[in-house]
């Protein structure tokens, strides 16, 4: 399963890039696709727990099954306003 | 840009009418403005970065809640990004009602759900060097 990754603030600064493709096991979770992601840039565990996710600009659980070309995005924490 | 955010500094007034009808008796209006410091830290600029498409549909979907729940108010919001020095806006709330009191509740509880869950963040630059912020102004990830 393809996905695309965007990053965000903090996070894109962590991975050096604001978007990439990547390859998933069928049946991976969005919380799979965070630990690989925690695994790969240990900045990324400095946050007191784990970020809220969006696939396909919606606000979704961890649990969520990725699909063949779901954009999808961790979230560090907001401040707007 | 879009209806809700912008690159270019913010002006109210096309925002309030944008939204006033001549049957309205109250504009409620709340701008964030870039303050010059932060949890003790000083701040000369403001670095604003969105996830845009996300954001506007977050946005759209606060207006549309709000509409339903105060079908007489309407409501403009527009959040700036970009690097902003102190002083200037970064976000614009209007709402517009026959009386007062819906304004309010509307601007409050827009500018409330913005900063929950619209995907904004932001980078402070000071004397001390450049950090982003989490709500409570804690520097973070």
């Amino acid at each position: 399963v393809k996905v695309r990754i965007l990053y965000f603030a903090s996070f894109r600064e962590a991975r050096g890039l604001g978007e990439e493709e990547r390859r998933v096991p069928d049946g991976a979770t969005v919380e799979d696709l965070w630990q690989a992601l925690r695994r790969e840039l240990p900045e990324l565990a400095r946050l007191p727990g784990p970020p809220p996710a969006a696939v396909n600009r919606e606000y979704v659980p961890h649990a969520t099954l990725l699909r063949e070309g779901d954009e999808v995005a961790f979230l560090p924490p907001i401040a707007g306003g | 840009m879009s209806l809700f955010l912008t690159g270019e500094p913010l002006e109210v007034d096309d925002l309030i009418r944008k939204v006033i009808l001549p049957g309205d008796g109250a504009v409620a209006v709340f701008i964030g403005v870039v303050r010059n410091e932060n949890g003790g830290r000083a701040v000369s600029e403001i670095l604003y970065e969105a996830y845009g498409p996300m954001a506007e549909a977050e946005m759209s979907k606060i207006a549309l809640a709000l509409a339903e729940e105060y079908p007489e108010t309407r409501l403009a919001m527009l959040h700036r990004l970009g690097r902003l020095s102190v002083g200037e806006a970064s976000v614009a709330v209007v709402a517009a009602s026959p009386h007062r009191a819906e304004a309010f509740a509307v601007c409050r509880a827009a500018i409330e759900a913005i900063k929950k869950i619209v995907p904004i963040w932001k980078k402070e630059f000071g004397p001390d060097g450049a950090s982003w912020v989490d709500p409570n102004g804690e520097t973070t990830l």
